[in-house]
């Protein structure tokens, strides 16, 4: 049997065993792919009124519009085709989803790994703080800071980086405890070596993995809580449909039999963050050396 | 006698460490440990250049403690630690590169994220001993003298044994080019047959390369292999010190006695039934160590002066140095 | 000899994991009489704790036991459902572990728990348990053993709770004892004192006991016979000073020889070259080969054991001279 002997292909190796976390993480290639590119593979604009006829509004899926082309999954009430609205929805919906996860995740690991390197008066200021955040739900904490700092992109991301990461931090500053302990930050040290260095080039990467775990999770938290705070139309203006307004949009016809409105872009978003989770249940398990063979 | 190494009444305390939480339940009356310990307790040594010191002891006696003061890694709470007159740290922080240390277990002492090679270079660029250019030559000339494949370099820990892996962390305190090694167990967490190996190597280098060493361990017959000397440690004090053959040979204290006469040997004689020479009971908490001499509940000789006073260290013979009331019938006990 | 108490014939436990199947036992045979110390003595990756967890059934997914017999008094344990080998474990066999921590309940007062492991396999008013758990810690060197049976785990000592460890695994007056480095972790004083009172209770009940340690001084002391391990399998057996004094597998004689005691001091050690070998590559033939200077063309296939006396080796080219005897 062939072993990869870098860390990232025995990972991959591993990874690949799992056919169901294979498939997920296609799909969440394909989806970013989808949105990346939503301009080129979708059938119309949705934002170019020039391109959209209320003469369309409302259509079941497969009906031909004035555009000249098939509405695959219909149409929305101001007659937007659906499948390029969730294509453009996904597009917002994944970059706020990421520049969250990825500025909490900056944000939560530093402070997470300065209070575990550094301990003492740090260590209690920054954990009780975090802690103090925890027993908050992050929904609550999210829709105050909208309500506070009002609508718009930077606003939402604000709101969810603040609402997150506590997470991060408690995940680092667990990780970083462990590691501390070790004999190699030990050696390191000892050497001397400065403490910033050590940090940088020992701490932080042995922290990775379990961070790693918790991004994943998170990235689909923070698509799901964006979905939510549309859907309540706390998110982002109208001009910028992500996924949550879309169902939202639909929200007043489901009872009246035009379901599709709503239900495919839910789908979409269902679909997208229990890819992201399943790809991120397979990392954990190879993390967790618990469960390893 | 010349010291290169100088250890100057050195104590360590170990604080309780309470967190506000635990604080606040001691102060309302919980059962919360307030007490320090004190690891190593007025602890002075001194090391000629290129001499082997061995430290003995059983667990919680200090030994590793004291290594790790030696080492500049825990700071002392009082006294100092000093290289050819030149301290080891100053102000809490480590100033000097000639100590390394050798750690017990390879499996926990190297980045398991980074390559081994990039391991042993870490040190030597950041002080300036080579260059990130030179790197990988210089690397290669301390892999070749550990017995290590210098093409290794790029491989990570764990595709390496327990043997090879301290292999690599002797390389990695060798590449600082360092004066004073300390060794902390450097073979317990190895196979039989492979620590023999690894006491070959460091018996060479130290030789080779004029190093003074502090070899911590509990297994007395390595110890008595790679040492010159060898100071007994019970409860964070020094008991006994002196030439490894006099000590082992004709011991000073009843403990080191009883502590020679506990270790299992090869009984090699089907009819000989081996006869353990045992301590009665046990290492007492270094929480609320015993009055006067701290062997005294255990010790065969103990009398009324050994729990009122604490035996000051005194000379026996030349080199050797015992701290007992009762080392003179010790010796003729043991010499008998 | 009347008949062995325990007579284990090639057992084999392999573990079937995704990189391959790692024979972790691969053969191992032995016999044990009533009151006889057997000391099994291997490196890490010998097999000598799996061998030990075999005859308990104690082997997990992805192991098993797939061949082999171990006789406990005539019953074939291999044979056994699980809920009857639960009811021999503790009673006809017990297993004393490294980590007496692991072992014992840190919730329940020692009390509760030997209750607990009396309750197991017999029926005895609670005073009748009581001075018998208190008997037993008495016998393994607790003093005031009626006062600490209500004491909880973390109120002994390491030494003291392995010695409660012991208590429990001999309530039931067990026909064998297997013990898997139960002194490793402990100091050489505390260690000393429980090997000696081992040595004394296998006397005193007749139990029967394989030790299991990586230090040939420790299983010396206390063993009347030893099987050193090697790659899965027993490479040599034998009465011990025998054995040690007159080893004929290379690689027991460089055990011995390796050992720091059998060079003066500061002098180079006697060491075997190389490095265990990984079980899932093993070479063909003799697994000792490619570190053994005695190894020839011959030894590309595997040795059987062979016997002579009481005791066997599984080399072709067998040490003959005699071991140097330490002054």
């Amino acid at each position: 049997m062939k072993t990869a002997s870098t860390p990232l292909g025995r990972f991959w190796a591993e990874f690949r065993e799992n056919k169901v976390a294979v498939v997920a993480l296609v799909v969440v290639i394909l989806m970013m792919l989808l949105a990346l590119f939503a301009a080129f593979v979708s059938p119309q604009n949705p934002y170019d009124m020039a391109n959209l006829s209320l003469m369309d509004s409302r259509r079941p899926p497969g009906f031909v519009g004035s555009g000249g082309y098939t509405h695959l999954l219909g149409t929305d009430p101001q007659g937007r085709d659906l499948l390029s609205a969730i294509f453009y929805g996904l597009r917002i919906s994944i970059q706020i989803g990421l520049a969250a996860g990825i500025v909490s995740l900056s944000l939560g690991t530093t402070l997470g790994i300065l209070a575990a390197y550094i301990g003492g008066r740090v260590e209690t200021l920054i954990m009780r703080a975090v802690d103090l955040q925890l027993s908050f739900p992050a929904i609550l904490l999210a829709l105050v800071i909208v309500a506070m700092l009002g609508q718009g992109k930077a606003q939402l991301i604000g709101a969810l980086v603040a609402a997150q990461y506590a997470y991060f931090a408690r995940t680092a500053y667990g990780a970083a405890k462990a590691e501390r302990g070790k004999d190699y930050i030990e050696a390191a040290l000892a050497t001397p070596m400065s403490g910033r260095l050590v940090v940088l080039r020992h701490l932080l990467p042995n922290c990775t993995p379990p961070l790693i775990v918790v991004a994943t999770v998170q990235i689909a938290n923070s698509i799901s809580l964006e979905a939510t705070l549309s859907f309540l139309g706390l998110g982002l203006p109208v001009t910028e449909p992500s996924l949550g307004m879309l169902i939202s949009n639909g929200f007043p016809y489901m009872m009246s039999g035009r379901y599709w409105i709503s239900f495919y872009p839910g789908v979409a978003l269902i679909i997208l963050i229990v890819a992201i989770n399943l790809v991120g249940d397979q990392i954990r398990d190879q993390f967790n050396p618990r469960l390893r063979k | 006698m010349s010291s290169f190494l100088s250890i100057d009444n050195v104590s360590r305390l170990f604080g309780p460490n309470l967190t506000t939480g635990e604080k606040i339940a001691a102060k309302l009356g919980s059962k919360v440990e307030t007490r320090s310990v004190r690891a190593v307790s007025d602890v002075s040594l001194s090391v000629r250049k290129g001499e082997t010191l061995g430290l003995v002891g059983e667990s919680g006696c200090g030994k590793s403690t004291l290594g790790r003061l030696i080492a500049g890694i825990l700071p002392p709470t009082s006294g100092s630690v000093t290289i050819d007159g030149k301290p080891v740290m100053e102000s809490g922080t480590k100033v000097t590169t000639r100590v390394q240390t050798v750690f017990q277990d390879p499996f926990a002492s190297l980045d398991p994220r980074m390559k081994v090679g990039d391991t042993v270079a870490e040190g030597p660029i950041a002080h300036g001993l080579t260059t990130k250019g030179a790197a990988r030559d210089y690397v290669a000339g301390w892999f070749e003298r550990v017995g290590l494949d210098p093409v290794w370099a790029d491989r990570y820990p764990h595709q390496f044994s327990g043997g090879q892996r301290q292999r690599i962390a002797i390389a990695r305190a060798l590449a600082m080019q360092p004066d004073v090694l300390i060794c902390d167990e450097p073979v317990a967490s190895l196979d039989v047959s492979i620590q023999a190996q690894i006491i070959n190597l460091f018996l060479e280098l130290t030789r080779d390369l004029e190093l003074t060493c502090v070899f911590i361990s509990h297994d007395l017959s390595v110890v008595q292999h790679v040492s010159d000397r060898v100071a007994v440690m019970y409860l964070g004090r020094i008991v006994e010190l002196g030439p490894v053959a006099e000590v082992f040979g004709t011991p000073a204290h009843p403990y080191t006695s009883a502590l020679f006469g506990s270790v299992p040997k090869l009984v090699l004689d089907a009819d000989e039934l081996v006869h353990f020479e045992t301590i009665d009971g046990e290492v007492p908490s270094p929480l609320s160590p015993p009055s006067g001499c701290y062997y005294h509940p255990r010790c065969p000789l103990a009398s009324a002066q050994c729990s009122a006073q604490q035996p000051a260290t005194q000379p026996v013979a030349e080199l050797r140095a015992v701290a007992c009331h009762h080392f003179e019938q010790q010796l003729a006990k043991a010499s008998a | 000899m009347s008949d062995p108490v325990l007579s284990v014939k090639d057992l084999k436990t392999h573990f079937f994991t995704r990189a391959g199947v790692v024979k972790a036992v691969d053969g191992v045979s032995f016999d044990l009489a009533e009151g006889e110390i057997m000391g099994l003595v291997g490196e890490s990756g010998s097999g000598k704790t799996v061998t030990g967890f075999s005859l308990l059934g104690l082997v997990d997914a992805p192991g098993r036991i797939v061949s082999g017999s171990v006789r406990l008094k005539g019953t074939e344990l291999t044979a056994l459902t699980d809920s009857e080998l639960r009811s021999r474990r503790g009673h006809d066999i017990s297993m004393i572990f490294q980590d007496p921590i692991a072992t014992l309940n840190p919730m329940l007062t020692i009390g509760q728990q030997m209750r607990m492991a009396i309750d197991a396999h017999e029926r005895l008013s609670a005073r009748a348990a009581e001075s018998r758990a208190a008997e037993l810690l008495t016998q393994v060197g607790i003093p005031s053993a009626k006062e600490r049976l209500r004491a909880y785990p973390h109120e002994f000592s390491g030494g003291m709770r392995q010695r409660v460890a012991i208590a429990i695994a001999l309530l039931h007056r067990p026909a064998v004892i297997v013990a898997d480095e139960p002194t490793t972790a402990l100091d050489v004083s505390i260690q000393a004192q429980i090997l000696f009172q081992m040595r004394d209770l296998a006397r005193e009940t007749g139990t029967a006991m394989v030790w299991i340690s990586h230090d040939l001084a420790v299983v010396s002391s206390l063993a009347s016979k030893l099987a050193v391990m090697y790659a899965g399998r027993i490479v040599e057996q034998g009465p011990t000073a025998t054995l040690l004094r007159d080893p004929r597998h290379p690689y027991t004689a460089g055990l011995i020889a390796s050992l720091p005691a059998m060079a003066a001091p500061g002098t180079p050690l006697t060491q075997i070259p190389g490095t265990t070998p990984s079980l899932l590559s093993l070479p063909a033939g003799c697994p000792f080969a490619p570190r053994c200077d005695r190894a020839t063309d011959l030894c590309k296939a595997d040795p059987d054991m062979t016997h002579q006396d009481n005791r066997g080796w599984r080399c072709f080219h067998p040490v003959t001279r005699t071991a140097e005897v330490p002054a």
